[in-house]
């Protein structure tokens, strides 16, 4: 580079623009949750209501057994399994059918194919875990993913 | 080696290769499951080997890093480090933290480790990268905070330069963006919200910073070119990342619930994250032909070299290629996602780490350089790992692109599962690229086992010379 632009003008770009565009940043960040309670589904959150607890309890589980390890969730997590943001949507909208699928699953798996763990969850834990996904599936997600396959 | 204390950085290195050994089995485990379904199912489940895969990776870095901090720092700051005998505990507390981690991975349930482990009290597990038990990151705070103190300690006692300070900057970033793992709202959206501010502002943002001074200080060392210009560089290019970098946050804040002005702010400024790679490979190779000496360490300058072309790649290109919104619409948490990651990681910070251990290791065994065979054998095992890892990325791109077009982008999308199953000769490939990069790490690991060195007489006039410039004009003009 040429001597005319010198080490202490690329140190003040370094940090004039850090801070710059850092500030920035949580400008945006601080307008994001002024709109969040637009998109994030969280009127079904509230936790003194029984539908909060229950959700709550299935992110707990949804974490506890580490579903991100192998599906997505709104894209992010393994891509070895399906995308279960749109699950519910997919299951025609259905808890029982997210229940069912949980619990069909074969303890020592499927000859030469990928299935899922049988985690032998309660009737009370695979109802949260439905609401859980249920909730999430009514985030607004602005059309993602493009169908519903995920 | 100038100063004693640079020793503490061996078994940091040690444990780092260690550690990357097992990373790449697991991931091994992982290519296999993907078209063999049911390999070591149930006893080590595909979420299980990522966790494992995933996580010693990131805990091989940080050892790297601690390493390279280790080493550089003292000579940076010409004194001794504040205190070796801290670095050597927190290098055992965090060694056997981190085993004991990944042993509760592997031998219970990660329902019952988090049990076991009270995550009910402090819930943060089960969040991709960050799946350690709450004691273990707390741990992990505790370990960071040990070191930016003896390192903090050391710095100010001594020279300051930009290369220590920019490094410190990185490293204390590290710590603070960390301590958003420890915050896990039930509301998912502000949950992910948040958790890319450890994520993202990691690895497109302070880690940036401590890979740009590792290699300033590899390419001070290798190349003796003045420091001035040096540094001068590396002051413009951390401006770049982070000039791109934060607001190229916004790329994961299209599909998550986030409000979609996201989708212009992430597009745009992630745009123009591959510029301060295209930077650091510009500048990588303009050193070492402005060199004013040829060290006889040949293998560490491929390293360094290496790394600014396959983190432009991995990073800038292969980042690039799906970052736009419309574009990352159909290819959001598919193999392109996948294709990306690897070769990111791999040509920006596995190979910045092998690059101060290559440099390094040498030294602290006493000698400039390996003898003329260690480096052919590192040399080949650099290649090895290198185009392996390329091939393993263009198959799952490939494995990507067929992805998006059958699930999501065709007029009759297939289920995700029928999908996998038509684009499973991708994952044998995938999975060929991943046994022929285990064979180029064996060759690595080899590497350090052949015997000889190069001597001082082996070196030819220019390179003796310079033997002892540290890139300061006095030295070099000396």
């Amino acid at each position: 580079m040429s001597q005319a632009f010198t080490k202490e003008m690329a140190r003040n770009i370094f940090y004039g623009g850090t801070a710059f565009f850092f500030l920035l940043f949580v400008a945006l960040t601080f307008d994001t949750h002024l709109e969040l309670p637009k998109r994030d589904n969280r009127q079904v959150l509230d936790p003194s209501t029984e539908l909060g607890q229950k959700i709550a309890q299935g992110k707990m589980l949804w974490e506890e057994n580490n579903c991100l390890g192998c599906h997505t969730l709104l894209g992010e997590g393994a891509y070895y399994a399906p995308e279960l943001g749109n699950v519910y949507v997919r299951f025609n909208n259905s808890k029982d059918a997210i229940k069912g699928f949980i619990k069909s699953r074969p303890a020592d798996g499927v000859p030469g194919r990928r299935s899922m763990p049988q985690f032998n969850f309660s009737d009370e834990e695979l109802d949260a875990i439905a609401e859980f996904l249920k909730y999430a599936s009514g985030i607004d997600t602005a059309d993602w993913p493009p169908n519903v396959q995920g | 080696m100038k100063y004693e204390s640079q020793r503490v950085a061996m078994p940091y290195f040690v444990a780092a290769i260690v550690l990357f050994v097992a990373q790449i089995l697991f991931g091994l485990i992982m290519g296999l499951q993907y078209v063999v379904g049911d390999f070591l199912f149930p006893e080590i489940p595909f979420n299980v080997a990522r966790m494992v895969h995933t996580n010693t990776l990131i805990v091989w870095l940080l050892m790297g890093f601690m390493g390279a901090a280790y080493y550089l720092i003292p000579e940076e700051c010409e004194t001794e480090l504040h205190s070796p005998k801290l670095a050597l505990i927190m290098f055992w507390v965090f060694f056997v933290a981190a085993g004991l981690t990944v042993a509760g991975y592997l031998l219970v349930p990660y329902a019952r480790l988090a049990e076991m482990t009270g995550n009910a009290i402090w819930p943060t597990m089960g969040r991709e990268f960050l799946e350690q038990p709450t004691i273990t990151k707390i741990g992990i705070v505790v370990v960071a905070l040990a070191f930016l103190y003896n390192l903090g300690m050391t710095v100010l006692k001594g020279r300051k330069t930009v290369v220590s300070l920019v490094l410190m900057m990185g490293l204390i970033g590290l710590a603070v963006f960390f301590l958003f793992a420890f915050y896990n709202p039930t509301n998912l959206v502000k949950d992910k919200f948040w958790w890319w501010w450890t994520v993202h502002l990691w690895v497109e943002g302070v880690w940036e910073l401590i890979l740009g001074s590792i290699l300033a200080f590899v390419l001070i060392k290798v190349t003796g070119v003045d420091r001035e210009i040096i540094e001068k560089w590396l002051y413009i290019i951390i401006a770049m990342v982070l000039i791109t970098g934060i607001i190229g946050t916004g790329h994961h804040y299209y599909w998550i619930g986030t409000p979609e002005y996201w989708q212009w702010w992430g597009s745009i400024f992630s745009a123009l994250e591959p510029i301060p790679f295209f930077m650091m490979t510009v500048f990588a190779f303009n050193m070492v032909n402005k060199r004013r000496r040829n060290h006889p360490n040949k293998a560490a300058t491929l390293w360094a070299l290496g790394c600014a072309v396959m983190a432009f790649l991995g990073a800038g290109v292969w980042g690039f290629l799906h970052t736009l919104a419309p574009v990352n619409y159909y290819t959001h948490g598919t193999q392109i996602t996948a294709a990306h990651g690897h070769l990111a990681f791999y040509g920006a910070y596995v190979m910045i780490v092998l690059a101060i251990i290559s440099y390094a290791v040498p030294i602290l065994r006493g000698r400039e350089a390996n003898g003329e065979k260690a480096q052919v054998i590192e040399m080949w095992s650099f290649w090895l790992m290198t185009v392996s890892m390329v091939f393993l990325t263009l198959f799952l791109t490939a494995a990507g692109i067929l992805q998006v077009y059958l699930q999501r982008y065709s007029d009759t999308p297939l289920a995700f599962m029928a999908t996998q199953d038509k684009i499973e000769l991708f994952y044998w490939l995938r999975f060929l690229a991943g046994v022929i990069f285990l064979g180029g790490l064996v060759a690595y690991v080899y590497s350090f086992f052949v015997p000889g060195e190069k001597k001082a007489s082996d070196m030819g006039p220019v390179e003796k010379r310079a033997a002892d410039t540290d890139g300061s004009p006095a030295a070099a003009s000396a």
